[in-house]
């Protein structure tokens, strides 16, 4: 008996929205396990990462405040992606978009700025943004440098560029020496959506991002480009569209989502610039795009998910004293089964058995 | 047809190879089914087929670089299961595959050595390199480099790797397919020889007057079953061709009273450096193309003849915009997508990967070349509707077969595939057409479609231009005929002239005017 991956004659829509969930709940058995040695009951954990965030107001709402600059940031990623440009510096120009826009806030602190700062800021974030992308795009095209090496290590330095800043010169005076700039004057500040609550206008602009992204892909022949020029690239020539150009775009685009996620996490939950201001949100991104099946509205439910595991970590790690480093397990875990379960949309299992009796398998 | 023959030609003698009931499934499909054939030593034996008859299965299988669902191989009487190629040659068997494997950037001595199992001195493999070179008419230089070799010179490294191991069986595959007339030549003295020296010989091909000259025996498969074995010398190319396609096939004709008019394509003087390290630099190349023209352009693959597609298309630029002129309007500098808004449309030799992005749909790919002037675009946004509708539109002229509305482009068969692409193109009612290799690797059903729609849109007055390796194919369309060399054009010949002689003379290298006071001296 022999266990072969045969390739199908067409792609498998069916699988394409099975392959998801497939490696959902291969994550979860994996989980299972892995509590399971670090001594925890996995029922519970499963419980406090799971269901727990799902049973309260304020922890819904939290969810969706994180899933906002996840779901901003994987759109962008996810051009970038089917384009075959691999943009893997988003937490850089998530920094520097944030950066960028509380130069506004910083300076007209405490000034009498009108209604025109908030505003001003979100624009200067996605310049920000896309300007910081531009770097390994420009490097890529003109030099041929691979832009998944320049876009990372740009992280770095947006990274030291924004410390430097909150422990030089846009240090708040009256901070006690801590490494954060003052609070932002109100109308430097994302305005909630409910009175006393956590939920934001940036959640509304993520939904505006997403469904802009699937009008994009779906109806116009930009998004029709983007899509050739990664399935098939020498095609792609062939039809007229410019490769090199499209790297440009797509890196600017997604930076400037990745900016604009970073001034909106900035000028909203957390109300100043500060070191540490992203748990990591421009990788997780990568996860959540490749979840979403680069695909809008799959992006939006897959940044729910990885918000809802954000915020389960944090909740196991009160109840049940659960590290957590080990959300990042479990958000790598899922990438790599995401990963090997697109190849079934391409390829199937095939038992195949000598003296001819051929059996499907399913798959 | 005349089933029984050969073994009433080889009475008494044991075949070197044969296979019993061999079969060779992939998933649902049935590549080879139950095929039987002998092989007999002194023999050339023709495999005939289409594309897709099973023909590269069946060798596979008896090369041992696939393992046959069912059936055996017997290799001089005794049956035997061959682990992989290296087993099939140390008992024997070669083989020369269409497409070489070899290193451009090594010699001819290290890619042969290799090829071989490396228990001799390089010095001493050289010299045998030289021997076997020279006993066969074979000449080779053991110390260049690959790259500057041309096709013929190529393809007869992997013949001297092949007879260096001094096999009794030598598979062929179509390996005249990449040569010049005159090659092809030289090559049946090399296998005459063989044949006479007792070897045997397997020899795909699907070219039928070289089989009837050149082989003993023909086995014709079709759709993976063998429909007959037979000699050749006494069947005609028709009845051979209509047990390959299992009919008749339509022959195409030219609309009559076609008339040219304007030049529609101009080339002036194109010259070109290659954009890789072994491309060809195009070399001074200038045509002109009238409407209702079709003018063939033949030569060996790797003369420049993608270069030239890619200069034409606009997939590479020319600084100077006056080398390449669409309906009278200077194009060198404009991209494919400005070109096709002044009416050329092009067809490339790769269908899967340039001519369409094959894990998209059909109407994905109208619309990859549909976009610029087809009305599928509206302020950036798509027209569905109208990208489905050249679908359906290519799918009732030109009778694409599939297995839904609007599959994957992928899942399409070669034949059915290029019917949609040349149909796509036709469809946008072009001033210029541009088609590389319009039939390649094509069923002789969807070939003779093809070629009927190149002359029916030339005569509708359109300029065509196409370039092929296949003689016969420009013979039964194109009006004039020019050759490539080198990155060189020829002045083009009327079609009455070209005649295979002088049309193999220009693909070797040769200036026509040269060689024909040369005889001319001599008679």
């Amino acid at each position: 008996m022999q266990l072969v991956l045969e390739k199908r004659a067409e792609r498998s829509n069916a699988i394409a929205l099975v392959s998801p969930l497939i490696a959902i709940g291969l994550t979860i058995v994996t989980m299972t396990i892995l509590f399971a040695i670090l001594g925890k009951n996995p029922l519970l954990a499963l419980q406090a990462y799971f269901i727990a965030p799902l049973t309260d107001g304020y922890s819904l709402q939290e969810i969706a405040v994180k899933a906002t600059p996840l779901v901003m940031i994987a759109i962008g990623l996810s051009l970038c992606y089917l384009a075959n440009a691999w943009n893997i510096g988003a937490e850089g120009q998530f920094l520097i978009g944030a950066v960028a826009g509380s130069w506004i806030a910083v300076k007209t602190q405490g000034t009498d700025a009108g209604a025109w700062v908030l505003p001003a800021m979100l624009l200067l974030g996605a310049i920000g943004g896309a300007l910081y992308a531009l770097i390994p795009a420009i490097c890529k095209v003109k030099f041929g440098a691979s832009e998944i090496l320049t876009s990372l290590m740009l992280v770095y330095v947006a990274d030291l560029f924004l410390d430097y800043l909150v422990r030089g010169p846009w240090r708040d005076p009256h901070g006690f020496n801590f490494p954060t700039t003052a609070e932002f004057d109100p109308v430097a500040t994302v305005p909630v959506l409910i009175e006393g609550g956590r939920l934001h206008l940036g959640s509304i602009i993520a939904l505006l991002v997403v469904a802009a992204a699937a009008v994009l892909l779906g109806r116009t022949i930009k998004g029709f480009e983007i899509r050739v020029v990664g399935a098939a690239p020498r095609a792609a020539r062939f039809g007229g569209f410019n490769a090199n150009q499209l790297i440009i775009l797509t890196f600017a685009v997604s930076g400037a989502l990745a900016g604009l996620a970073g001034i909106i996490e900035v000028a909203g939950p957390i109300g100043h610039l500060q070191p540490g201001i992203s748990p990591g949100y421009g990788f997780t991104a990568i996860i959540v795009a490749f979840l979403g099946r680069l695909n809008p509205i799959g992006i939006l439910i897959a940044g729910l998910f990885l918000a809802l595991t954000f915020i389960g970590g944090e909740q196991a790690q009160i109840a049940m004293k659960i590290p957590l480093d080990v959300t990042k397990v479990f958000q790598g875990i899922l990438l790599f089964y995401v990963l090997a379960c697109d190849s079934l949309i391409l390829y199937r299992f095939r038992l195949v058995f000598p003296n001819r009796q051929v059996t499907r398998g399913t798959g | 047809m005349s089933d029984a023959m050969p073994n009433s030609l080889h009475t008494g003698e044991r075949p070197l190879l044969q296979t019993i009931g061999l079969t060779k499934r992939y998933g649902d499909f049935l590549a080879n089914a139950s095929i039987d054939i002998d092989i007999f030593p002194r023999e050339i034996h023709a495999l005939l087929g289409e594309n897709g008859a099973g023909k590269s299965t069946l060798v596979k299988a008896i090369y041992g670089l696939i393992q046959p669902s069912a059936g055996e191989i017997r290799w001089q009487g005794e049956r035997i299961v061959l682990s992989g190629p290296s087993e099939a040659r140390a008992r024997g068997i070669g083989m020369v595959f269409q497409h070489f494997s070899l290193f451009e950037n090594l010699t001819v001595a290290e890619n042969v050595a290799l090829g071989l199992d490396g228990k001799e001195s390089f010095k001493d493999m050289s010299a045998r390199l030289e021997q076997v070179s020279k006993t066969y008419g074979l000449p080779l230089d053991p110390k260049r480099e690959v790259w500057q070799l041309s096709v013929g010179e190529r393809q007869r490294i992997e013949i001297v790797r092949a007879l260096m191991q001094d096999p009794k069986f030598l598979i062929l595959d179509e390996p005249t397919a990449v040569l010049t007339p005159q090659e092809a030549d030289q090559l049946f003295i090399v296998l005459e020889r063989l044949k006479a020296e007792g070897r045997a010989v397997l020899y795909i091909s699907h070219k039928l007057e070289e089989v009837k000259r050149l082989c003993d025996t023909a086995t014709i498969l079709r759709g993976g079953r063998k429909v007959a074995t037979c000699n050749p010398r006494q069947e005609t190319a028709a009845s051979l061709a209509r047990m390959m396609v299992g009919g008749e096939i339509k022959e195409v004709k030219a609309a009559a009273g076609r008339q040219t008019t304007v030049p529609r394509l101009v080339v002036n003087d194109l010259t070109l450096a290659p954009d890789e390290p072994h491309g060809v630099r195009l070399d001074h190349i200038s045509l002109e193309l009238k409407g209702g023209e079709i003018l063939g352009i033949a030569g060996v693959a790797g003369n420049g003849q993608d270069e030239l597609f890619a200069a034409l298309s606009g997939e590479r630029l020319s600084k100077d915009p006056g080398t390449v002129v669409i309906e009278g309007i200077a194009a060198g500098h404009l991209s494919i997508t400005q070109r096709r808004k002044l009416g050329a449309a092009f067809v490339p030799e790769e269908r899967l990967g340039h001519g369409t992005a094959p894990r998209m749909r059909l109407s994905e790919n109208a619309l990859l070349t549909g976009h610029a002037a087809s009305g599928m675009v509206r302020h950036g946004f798509i027209d569905t509707a109208a990208t489905l509708k050249t679908v359906d539109k290519a799918t009732e002229t030109f009778d694409v077969r599939k297995a839904k509305r609007d599959p994957e482009a992928a899942s399409l068969s070669g034949g059915n595939l290029q019917k949609f692409i040349v149909g796509r193109e036709i469809l946008r009612n072009p001033a210029v057409l541009v088609v590389s290799q319009p039939t390649w690797g094509v069923d002789a059903g969807a070939a003779a479609v093809i070629r009927q729609a190149l002359l029916d849109l030339a005569a509708s007055g359109a300029a065509v231009l196409v370039t092929s390796q296949d003689l016969d194919e420009l013979a039964e369309i194109a009006d004039r005929i020019a050759v490539m060399f080198h990155g060189r054009l020829s002045a083009p010949l009327a079609a009455g002239e070209a005649t295979r002689e002088r049309l193999g003379l220009l693909m070797g290298g040769s200036s026509l005017d040269q060689r024909e006071v040369a005889h001319a001296a001599r008679a």
